[in-house]
């Protein structure tokens, strides 16, 4: 079994990101960039899978500029086997990424496509939802266990209410959440053999997919300011505080 | 136009978070109409009927629906979808997973977890965690949202009762099965529902700790109990009540938070509670910059202390 995984190329979760003071968007000037914490979650998944033995190859694939080649080189390093870049400079939105990814699904023909469940850039939560609706695949989504049993997949999932078990049949979506597993770092060998690995390029013309995007931003603000207030020095004046004055007591 | 609110139920009742995105449903402007989805709907879909500007419920019941699983939910939805110009759910676990497909097998652009709606076309919500808001304009006819419970008030009991429909489901696809369901049972107010949470971070260094501790302060407070991703990591608390970016956005009149620092993901989480106190052992924790009250201490000198003072 072959297993896809989707890798985005995001600013680095440590970085406090600034609105740009025209309000057209977050200032993204020498930010670190990095690929997506939930991202690295499913290489690692796909990484142990296969060294299981439930999976002979791991291909990582990134939608977006020329610099996603660094995000792929990260999953290369980390131990994936090959990877693909679909180039493109367009504002892609969740749902063109699911086509795009379709289209490289139907070319690579996976047992599994393993995604990140949210992007922490747009927190969307829908990428790898729409890539299952598109296949017509089954989706574990915010999965916390994954085990690969004979033609099905059983999948733990994070839910509101604590967690929950399904078994999908393969090929199926795979979604991850914070508990899955705790990502490897890449080694200083890993690096340097990552340098050698293939790496495919295509754009969404060449796989005939429209990006274009549905939704405009109009405007990005910050939010709301909060500011700190008083500290106080004991129980007593809390209690007091929170019933005399913030009268929420 | 008419609106299409995918409502949540168990055990015969509608989630609270299911009736704040009908707060957000009606400000689209047009009827709405709840789907109730499921195995044995009627009480549900009773409850549904009872609530301020619904204007229709429809009945969905099937086997296939028991467990409102993605696949069989959104064929349903997909099938009903023609009669429609907005498709509605809360932004639950339940709803990111189902409404994305849902968007997807109609062909529109999902917007995801919206905190305000500006027009029937505009909607403002929060990206990189909450540090900026965007205001965001769809092009696609049929628009598909989901709502942050947290931003808006619950619908009111409405003076009559909607009338109730059952609607055709059609053939469901079946390749997920369900295996099983571990639910925390708990007598305690709901999470993102509660007037006021009391939440626990790496401090408390064990789970029978995080419990010895929090636990008396909720039952006094009668609040939900939180926990930061630490604190879930570690063991000490489960999954389901995680605060923050990627678990629940909780916006209660009270937050207290216990022996967290205050991670950006965390805040992302909580920083819409009225009041915030925050009680940590380090005075440069990142919590005080966002608390109303703040106390220095050790959780485990404050909150036995705090719990008798109450």
């Amino acid at each position: 079994m072959k297993i896809l995984v989707a890798i985005k190329r995001v600013v680095d979760f440590n970085v406090k990101v600034r609105v740009k003071p025209d309000g057209s968007g977050i200032d993204l000037a020498n930010v670190k960039m990095s690929m997506n914490p939930f991202d690295e979650i499913a290489v690692e998944e796909a990484l142990r899978l296969r060294e299981a033995g439930k999976a002979e190859e791991v291909v990582v694939v990134s939608v977006g500029p020329a610099a996603a080649a660094e995000t792929i080189r990260a999953g290369l390093a980390m131990g994936a086997d090959r990877g693909i870049l679909v180039k493109t400079d367009e504002r892609m939105e969740p749902l063109a990424v699911a086509k795009v990814l379709k289209a490289v699904a139907v070319n690579e023909q996976p047992g599994l496509v393993i995604l990140g469940k949210q992007a922490i850039d747009d927190d969307c939560n829908q990428t790898g939802q729409m890539l299952a609706a598109l296949t017509g695949w089954p989706q574990g989504t915010f999965a916390s266990k994954v085990e690969v049993g004979d033609g099905r997949v059983t999948v733990t999932r994070e839910i509101d209410g604590g967690l929950e078990t399904l078994s999908l049949a393969i090929p199926a979506v795979i979604t991850t959440d914070l508990r899955l597993n705790e990502p490897r770092y890449a080694s200083l060998p890993n690096i340097m053999k990552a340098k050698k690995k293939p790496v495919a390029e295509t754009t969404p013309a060449d796989l005939g997919i429209d990006v274009a995007p549905r939704v405009t931003v109009i405007k990005v603000a910050e939010p709301p300011a909060r500011r700190a207030g008083a500290k106080v020095t004991s129980v007593a004046e809390l209690v007091d505080k929170l019933k005399n004055e913030a009268s929420v007591l | 136009m008419t609106t299409l609110l995918v409502a949540e139920h168990d055990d015969g009742a509608i989630a609270e978070a299911s009736a704040r995105a009908l707060t957000a449903a009606r400000e689209l402007g047009g009827d709405v109409h709840v789907l109730i989805a499921g195995k044995d709907c009627a009480a549900a879909a009773n409850a549904a009927a009872g609530l301020e500007g619904v204007a229709k419920v429809l009945t969905a019941e099937a086997d296939g629906l028991a467990h409102g699983l993605a696949e069989p939910t959104a064929a349903l939805i997909v099938s009903l979808a023609d009669g429609y110009d907005a498709i509605v759910a809360a932004a639950t676990a339940s709803g990111k997973n189902i409404m994305p497909r849902v968007a997807a097998l109609l062909d529109v652009m999902q917007i995801s977890d919206i905190t305000a709606v500006v027009a029937p076309d505009t909607f403002e919500r929060p990206i990189y965690a909450g540090n900026a808001v965007e205001t965001v304009k769809t092009a696609d006819a049929r628009r598909i949202v989901t709502v942050r419970a947290a931003a808006f008030r619950a619908a009111d009991a409405g003076a009559a009762p909607a009338p109730i429909e059952a609607v055709a489901v059609p053939a469901l696809p079946d390749g997920t099965a369900f295996v099983s369901a571990e639910l925390t049972k708990s007598a305690r107010p709901e999470l993102t529902s509660a007037r006021i949470v009391v939440s626990g971070g790496r401090a408390f260094q064990s789970a029978e700790n995080f419990n010895k501790y929090l636990e008396p302060l909720a039952d006094k407070l009668n609040a939900a109990i939180g926990a930061s991703r630490a604190a879930v990591d570690a063991g000490y608390a489960p999954n389901n009540l995680q605060v923050g970016q990627t678990g629940k956005v909780v916006a209660p009149d009270l937050y207290i938070a216990c022996g967290i620092s205050g991670a950006i993901q965390h805040l992302a989480g909580m920083k819409d509670a009225r009041v915030i106190v925050a009680i940590n052992k380090d005075p440069d924790a990142p919590i005080f910059a966002i608390a109303d009250y703040g106390l220095v201490g050790d959780v485990f000198e404050i909150l036995p202390e705090l719990e008798k003072a109450l």
